[in-house]
C-alpha cells in the first residue's frame, strides 16, 4: 500500500470530495496560499471561486458557511488554528449547533470545520488549545480528532459527505506523520473506535496525538509482561462506548489519554461512561493521562511535560496492575 | 416606481395580518395561554412588509428575536406560526423555536436568530451559496439598530462587499436596543452611513411608509440580483410595544414620543391614507381586514386543537443525520 503524510492525505481527502461533489467548497484564513499545508495546490485545481481565502473575520466566514450550508453546499471552513474557533463560538453554538434543532428539522447544515491543534511547539498559552472539550458539551456538533493518515483522509470525507456540522481536530503533531492509505474512495465512517492493538490486562483509550505514545507505552509494558490493549476513539461526538465498554470488559483496567486539560475532558467522558456502565468489570480505579489544569507555557522546558507520554501512560498502566 | 394594484392589496393584506396576529397573541400571553421571551412587530409593519415585497418568494431572508412579523411579511401562512407559539407539533419549528425564532422555510426563511447580530454571517452565507451555485436568488437580512453595533456586523458587510454578495442588510431601527436609545450607543447619527465604510449603498428611508420601503429595498434587490454587490436599508420606525412583553420598566420612553407614534405614524393608517389617494377604498380595505380576522380565528383554531410533541421530540432533530454509537 502507498503511504502519504497526514497533510498529504487530507489534501487528497480535499481534492476527491471536491472533485465529486461541486457543491463543497474551501474558505478560510490563507487556504489558497496553503499557510496550513492541507489546501496546498487546490486553487490551482478548482479556482478562486471555490478555494476562498477570507478576511482574519472567524465570525463572519464561519456564520457564512452555515448560511451556505443552509442553501444547499457543502463548506469546508478551515480555522487556520483550533483556537480561532473562539472568536466564532457564538456562530458556532447558537446557529451551526442548533439551527437543525431549533428549526424543528427545517434546516440542515453540512457544514465542516477544520481545526489544526499546534500544541507542543512553544506557542504558549493563546496558541495551543486543544479545545475540543468545550464543544463537545454542545448537543449538535459531530467532532473528530483522526490519529493517522488513513484515518485523517477517510473521516474528513466522510465529514464532509455527512448531512451535519463537523469539527475535525487535526493533531498537529501528526502532520508528518507517515503512513498507508489505501487506494480509492476510502471512507471511514464517522463514531466508530479503532483496536488499534489487542491486549488482556489494561485498555488504553487513547486520542488524537495521544495515540501514538499509547502504542508506544504498549510496547513497553509488553517487555515488562502486561498486555495492554490500545483503543484510538476516533470520534469525540457520537463517541462509541461499546467498544470502550467492550474492551474495559476483558480487560479490566481503564487508562485514558487524551491531550486535553483534564477538567470535563473526553478522558473524564469516558472515565465517567465507564464508572457508570463498566464499573463491575473494574478491577482498579480509571486513571487519567492529561494535560493538568493549568495553561500552557512558552518555555518547551515547561510545557512538554504537561502532555500525555508513552511514559505517562506506561507509569498509569503499571501502577493499576500493581 | 409603480406598484400593481394587486401588490399594494397583498401589502395591506400582509399588513394587517402581522397587526391582528401581534394584538391576538400578546392577549393570549397575557392570559397565560403563550409564555416565553415576547417580542412583538407592532408598528413595524411598513418596515417589514415592505422589504419583503420587494423580494420573489424563492429569495431568502434572514431575521432576528422580533420573530412574528418576518415570515408573515414574506407570505407565511398563520397558522403553523401560531401553532408554533402554543409549543404544538405542527408549529413552523414543530415546538422546538417559539417566539423569539418564529421560521417558516418554505417562504425562504433561514431563520429567526434569536442572538442579537448572529444572522447577520448567517445571510451573507446564503448569498454566496446562490452566487456559487449562479442562481439569482438575493437574500436580505434583517436585523436592529441594536445588532449594527456587533462584529458580525462588520465582518458580514465587508464579506458581502467583497465578495460582491447578492444581499441585503435591513436595519429596522427603532430607536432602542432592547431599553437604551441608539443615540447613545450608536456613534453614527444614521447607520446607514456605515454602508461608506463597505464601499455600499447605503439609505435611509421612513419606515412608517410601506412604499417608501419597498421602493428603497427594490432598488436594493435589483442591485443584487444583477450581480452588483450588497446593500444597506436603513428603516426609521418604532415599536408601539415595550422591548418584550412584560418587562415592567417603561419609563426609558417618553410617554409622548410613544403617542405620537401610534397616532401620527400608524404605518397602516399611513397606508390607509396614500391607498385612498391612489384610488383603493376604503371599504375594500375593511374587507381585507375582516378576511385576515376569520383567517385568524381559523388559525387559532388549528393551534388550539394541535397536539403537543410527544416527550421524545426533545430528542429528535438534534441531527440531520444521527450516528448511532
Amino acid at each position: 500500500m502507498r503511504t502519504l503524510t497526514y497533510l498529504e492525505a487530507l489534501n487528497e481527502a480535499l481534492v476527491e470530495e471536491m472533485e465529486r461533489d461541486q457543491s463543497v467548497f474551501v474558505m478560510g484564513e490563507d487556504v489558497t496560499w496553503g499557510l496550513m499545508g492541507s489546501t496546498t495546490g487546490l486553487v490551482d485545481k478548482f479556482g478562486q471561486e471555490r478555494v476562498r481565502d477570507t478576511p482574519i473575520s472567524e465570525a463572519g466566514f464561519v456564520g457564512a458557511g452555515a448560511g451556505a450550508a443552509m442553501v444547499g453546499m457543502r463548506p469546508v471552513v478551515h480555522m487556520l488554528i483550533a483556537p480561532f474557533v473562539y472568536v466564532a463560538f457564538d456562530q458556532l453554538v447558537s446557529i451551526i449547533a442548533k439551527s437543525t434543532y431549533l428549526y424543528g428539522g427545517q434546516a440542515k447544515l453540512p457544514i465542516t470545520l477544520m481545526a489544526p491543534m499546534l500544541y507542543n511547539r512553544g506557542n504558549a498559552a493563546q496558541h495551543s488549545d486543544r479545545p475540543y472539550p468545550a464543544l463537545m458539551t454542545i448537543p449538535g456538533l459531530k467532532l473528530i480528532a483522526p490519529a493517522t493518515p488513513a484515518d485523517a483522509k477517510g473521516m474528513l470525507k466522510a465529514a464532509i459527505r455527512d448531512d451535519d456540522p463537523v469539527i475535525s481536530f487535526e493533531d498537529g503533531g501528526l502532520w508528518g506523520q507517515r503512513g498507508e492509505v489505501p487506494d480509492g474512495d476510502h471512507v471511514v465512517p464517522l463514531g466508530v473506535a479503532d483496536v488499534k492493538r489487542e491486549g488482556d490486562d489494561v485498555t488504553v483509550v487513547a486520542l488524537a496525538g495521544a495515540v501514538a505514545h499509547a502504542l508506544t507505552a504498549a510496547e513497553e509494558l509488553a517487555d515488562e509482561g502486561i498486555s495492554a490493549e490500545v483503543v484510538d476513539l476516533r470520534s469525540i461526538v457520537p463517541l462509541d462506548r461499546r467498544t470502550v465498554l467492550a474492551s474495559v470488559a476483558k480487560t479490566g483496567r481503564l487508562v485514558v489519554a487524551d491531550p486535553a486539560h483534564e477538567m470535563g475532558s473526553v478522558a473524564s467522558e469516558v472515565a465517567a461512561i465507564v464508572a457508570g456502565e463498566g464499573f463491575w468489570d473494574l478491577q482498579a480505579p480509571i486513571a487519567r493521562v492529561t494535560t493538568p489544569h493549568t495553561q500552557i507555557p512558552y518555555s518547551a522546558a515547561l510545557e512538554r511535560p504537561l502532555y500525555p507520554s508513552a511514559d505517562r501512560i506506561a507509569a498509569a498502566a503499571r501502577e493499576l496492575m500493581a | 416606481m409603480t406598484v400593481s394594484g394587486g401588490d399594494l392589496r397583498e401589502m395591506y393584506r400582509r399588513m394587517s395580518r402581522i397587526r391582528q396576529f401581534e394584538a391576538t397573541t400578546k392577549e393570549l400571553l397575557l392570559a397565560g395561554e403563550l409564555y416565553g421571551a415576547f417580542h412583538t412587530s407592532t408598528g413595524q409593519e411598513a418596515s417589514i412588509v415592505g422589504a419583503c415585497m420587494a423580494l420573489r418568494d424563492d429569495d431568502y431572508m434572514v431575521g432576528t428575536h422580533r420573530s412574528h412579523g418576518h415570515p408573515i411579511g414574506k407570505g407565511a401562512a398563520l397558522d403553523g406560526l401560531l401553532a408554533e407559539l402554543m409549543g404544538k407539533e405542527t408549529g413552523v419549528n414543530q415546538g422546538k423555536g417559539g417566539s423569539m425564532h418564529l421560521s417558516d422555510f418554505s417562504v425562504g426563511s433561514l431563520g429567526e436568530t434569536s442572538i442579537v447580530g448572529s444572522g447577520l454571517p448567517v445571510a451573507a452565507g446564503a448569498a454566496l451559496g446562490s452566487k456559487l451555485q449562479g442562481i439569482d436568488r438575493v437574500t436580505l437580512c434583517f436585523f436592529g439598530d441594536g445588532a449594527s453595533n456587533q462584529g458580525t456586523f462588520h465582518e458580514s458587510l465587508n464579506l458581502a462587499a467583497i465578495w460582491t454578495l447578492p444581499a441585503v442588510y435591513v436595519c429596522e431601527n427603532n430607536g432602542y436596543g432592547e431599553l437604551t436609545a441608539a443615540h447613545k450607543t450608536t456613534a453614527v447619527e444614521e447607520v446607514s452611513e456605515r454602508a461608506a465604510g463597505y464601499g455600499m449603498p447605503g439609505v435611509t428611508v421612513d419606515g412608517q411608509d410601506v412604499l417608501a420601503v419597498y421602493e428603497a429595498v427594490s432598488e436594493a434587490v435589483t442591485r443584487a440580483r444583477r450581480g452588483e454587490g450588497p446593500s444597506l436599508v436603513e428603516t426609521m420606525t418604532y415599536r408601539f410595544d415595550n422591548h418584550a412583553i412584560g418587562i415592567r420598566i417603561e419609563n426609558y420612553r417618553d410617554p409622548a414620543e410613544i403617542e405620537h407614534w401610534r397616532t401620527q405614524r400608524d404605518p397602516l393608517v399611513l397606508f390607509r391614507d396614500a391607498l385612498g389617494e391612489r384610488g383603493v377604498d376604503g371599504d375594500e380595505l375593511d374587507v381585507i381586514d375582516k378576511e385576515v380576522e376569520a383567517e385568524l380565528a381559523e388559525a387559532l383554531d388549528f393551534a388550539r386543537s394541535s397536539p403537543a410533541p410527544p416527550p421524545e421530540a426533545a430528542f429528535t432533530h438534534l441531527f440531520t443525520n444521527p450516528i448511532d454509537a
